[in-house]
């Protein structure tokens, strides 16, 4: 790992030297656990291990729960009640597959507040936040194929409406949408493709994940102040650092472990909560459930994508100069998108100098509304469309493309940031009185 | 700040996860059930009523298709002792001409030798719904304003949505196109399917002596639909349980582990 400066894996003579001429495996383990890690980081840098966590944990389960699933459209609703009556703690493989992926999804959305709010995907540290941004698409693309697999009633309709997104590309779109689903509507054919890719897919999530990894210990971590960790000598390096082991390590053990005894309340006294009622409905593409909506943790993007109906002027506007091309339902596609896309073209839409938001006063305020609005448009695509929910929808889908698109580039200009501590280890002193001698150990 | 944000981000979160939906204005009941709340268990003497009143009543139309009969002697369920389960299951026929015409043998003219299933017998004759899951596949009010709280507190409404529907006629019927429909206030729409006729007061007699009025039917059997949806409700609460306090413990151990071992690099924080 080049970048910050620190201690090195020394092999002893005999075995240790023998290995690490041939494969320098411990040496690599030795950097990824010793790592330099700014000394300020705050609870808001916890959540990588708890995602970390999520993501064996989804595929520890997935893998016991795939050998008693059939993903069958005749079978498959049967063979989930199977493993919820006869297979052994099957009710918990279950229940903690399905809540795992809202821990998961709870998780990242900290996860990227936590990178907005204190500028970490800003240089030099955009490809992390690319890459980050890239698992987290193909989250969804994976909670999304993995909802269609119990087979119930939002899980065929649900895929129904999303797999229709792509019937709205132009020229292409029919034919698109029928090699997906394998043929003219959700059927057996999709099934089993959805079955296959969310088994394939958790795989290349791992993969991006440790390219991730590679990625910000290359950079070195960021932290709440922003400033860089000091990279002259070792002595300064130590002044502003700790080893992730063994003072990073405890530290996320701990949150994780309260973040699991709330998790695991969850899964053993409500684990239904967070799911729909009507996914317990057997899929039945003869009768379409009054209100279909996405688990959760797509409801955001999902009222974006409803928000921009043919009566919003600048949907009319559109449809009008591309000569009907990008209609309505296009647009909403492209809305839906654009919103994710937007957030991944945060390091060159920002441009402030300063990355944390701590001292960014005018910043702050604006950051503050984006989490409402994100809240807010969960809310909305929670909802049955209203006139009322239109409008909330339609005002909190602008406001997120204004937040990226208008706002970040602007307040690098209008906003007189406060002045920034020199070091981390200025900061660190301005915070915490120097530590009294322990027992001796 | 930061931390503010987050905290209300949080707690507006957890606030609107009751995903939203309902047709028309169906009233739900909110009744008290013995398994609600992380300390809730079944009654096994109430789901034993209630299996008496599904098989003598509801299972004429409705079938039970994914739930096994042998699970009746579970602990945590109707606990019902194994020769009285046999007993029970003795009564499905099996390899009778009569009840599987489409089983005979046309050369012979006798009934084939099936493989008996050992769950409840599915049963669709009536076009009724399967009842396996339908306590887990119905909810009661999701409010206020779509937020979930009620759900958060009182539990999804399931059984209570169960228990609205049978006690939910109004006794007002009409005919579509030769079917009849029948007025009921806990149905989305108002009028369904199901005959008011379906069920009343005094339809089953109690071993136990307790009261047969609908209200007391209706609970019973929408506690027993709530075992059949999750037979294994008791002991998943009791590995949340062990869960929860074991990471509670190990929680606290970290803590303390993780505040002397940062004592080395971090003093008392200072006020501003």
């Amino acid at each position: 790992m080049a970048g910050i400066p620190h201690d090195h894996y020394e092999p002893k003579p005999g075995f240790q030297t023998w290995l690490h001429s041939r494969l320098p495996i411990v040496s690599l383990m030795y950097d990824v656990v010793m790592f330099p890690t700014p000394k300020n980081l705050n609870w808001m840098w916890i959540w990588g291990i708890v995602l970390t966590f999520c993501l064996a944990l989804q595929i520890v389960t997935g893998i016991v729960l795939a050998m008693h699933y059939t993903p069958n459209v005749d079978l498959a609703f049967g063979s989930v009640e199977h493993i919820m009556r006869d297979v052994n703690g099957g009710v918990m493989l279950r229940y903690l597959h399905a809540n795992g992926a809202s821990l998961f999804f709870f998780s990242v959305y900290c996860h990227i507040f936590r990178g907005l709010y204190y500028g970490s995907y800003k240089a030099p540290r955009e490809v992390t936040w690319v890459i980050g941004m890239i698992i987290y698409f193909l989250m969804i693309a994976t909670a999304f194929m993995g909802y269609v697999l119990p087979w119930g009633q939002m899980s065929f309709w649900g895929a129904t409406v999303i797999t229709g997104l792509f019937g709205a590309i132009p020229g292409v779109g029919t034919a698109l949408q029928e090699w997906l689903l394998g043929g003219f509507s959700i059927g057996n054919a999709t099934l089993n493709r959805f079955f296959s890719l969310h088994y394939l897919l958790p795989f290349v999530i791992a993969a991006l994940v440790a390219v991730h990894i590679w990625a910000f210990h290359t950079t070195g971590n960021n932290n709440p102040t922003g400033v860089e960790v000091r990279r002259g000598s070792k002595a300064e390096v130590e002044a502003d650092t700790v080893p992730f082991w063994p003072y990073y390590v405890i530290k996320d053990l701990f949150a994780l472990s309260v973040i699991l005894m709330l998790f695991f309340a969850v899964v053993g006294f409500m684990p239904n909560y967070l799911g729909d009622p009507d996914n317990y409905i057997q899929a039945n593409p003869l009768a379409t459930p009054a209100h279909i909506v996405p688990e959760w943790y797509l409801l955001p993007f999902y009222a974006i994508l409803r928000s921009f109906d043919n009566t919003v002027w600048a949907v009319q506007f559109v449809h009008f100069i591309t000569f009907g091309i990008v209609d309505s339902k296009l647009f909403g596609v492209l809305a839906m998108g654009g919103a994710i896309l937007c957030m991944a073209l945060a390091p060159w839409l920002d441009t402030s100098s300063v990355r944390s938001g701590r001292y960014r006063p005018m910043f702050k305020a604006w950051f503050a509304v984006l989490v409402i609005d994100f809240v807010v448009l969960m809310w909305c695509g929670s909802q049955v469309p209203s006139t009322f929910t239109g409008w909330v929808g339609l005002i909190a889908a602008t406001y997120w493309f204004a937040y990226f698109l208008v706002i970040l580039p602007l307040l690098g200009v209008l906003e007189k940031p406060l002045l920034q501590p020199a070091s981390i280890e200025e900061d660190f002193k301005s915070h915490y009185a120097d530590p009294v001698a322990g027992p001796a150990e | 700040m930061f931390r503010k944000i987050a905290i209300s981000a949080v707690s507006a979160l957890t606030l609107m996860t009751g995903a939203a939906s309902a047709a028309g204005e169906a009233e739900t009941t909110d009744v008290a059930f013995s398994f609600e709340g992380p300390f809730g268990t079944f009654d096994e003497h109430q789901l034993q009523r209630g299996l008496q009143v599904y098989t003598e009543v509801c299972s004429t139309c409705h079938g039970l298709k994914f739930v096994r009969i042998g699970q009746l002697a579970d602990a945590g369920g109707p606990n019902l002792p194994e020769d009285q389960v046999k007993a029970y299951a003795k009564a499905f026929p099996i390899n009778d001409a009569a009840s599987n015409p489409q089983f005979v043998d046309p050369d012979t003219g006798t009934a084939r030798t099936l493989l008996p299933s050992d769950h409840f017998p599915a049963n669709n004759a009536m076009k009724a719904p399967d009842l396996s899951v339908m306590a887990k596949a119905r909810k009661g009010f999701e409010g206020p304003y779509g937020l979930g709280t009620n759900q958060l507190f009182k539990g999804m409404g399931g059984p209570e949505h169960i228990y609205s529907i049978i006690t939910g006629f109004t006794g007002e019927s009409k005919d579509i196109a030769g079917v009849s429909f029948y007025e009921n206030k806990a149905f989305p729409g108002g009028w369904m399917a199901m005959p008011n006729t379906a069920i009343a007061a005094d339809q089953v007699t109690y071993a136990d002596g307790t009261p047969a009025t609908l209200e007391q039917e209706a609970k019973d059997v929408s506690a027993f639909l709530m075992w059949a949806a999750e037979p294994k409700l008791m002991s998943r609460k009791e590995s949340g349980f062990k869960a929860v306090l074991l990471l509670g413990l190990l929680s606290v151990l970290l803590y303390l582990t993780n505040k002397r071992l940062w004592s080395k690099v971090k003093g008392k924080k200072l006020a501003h």
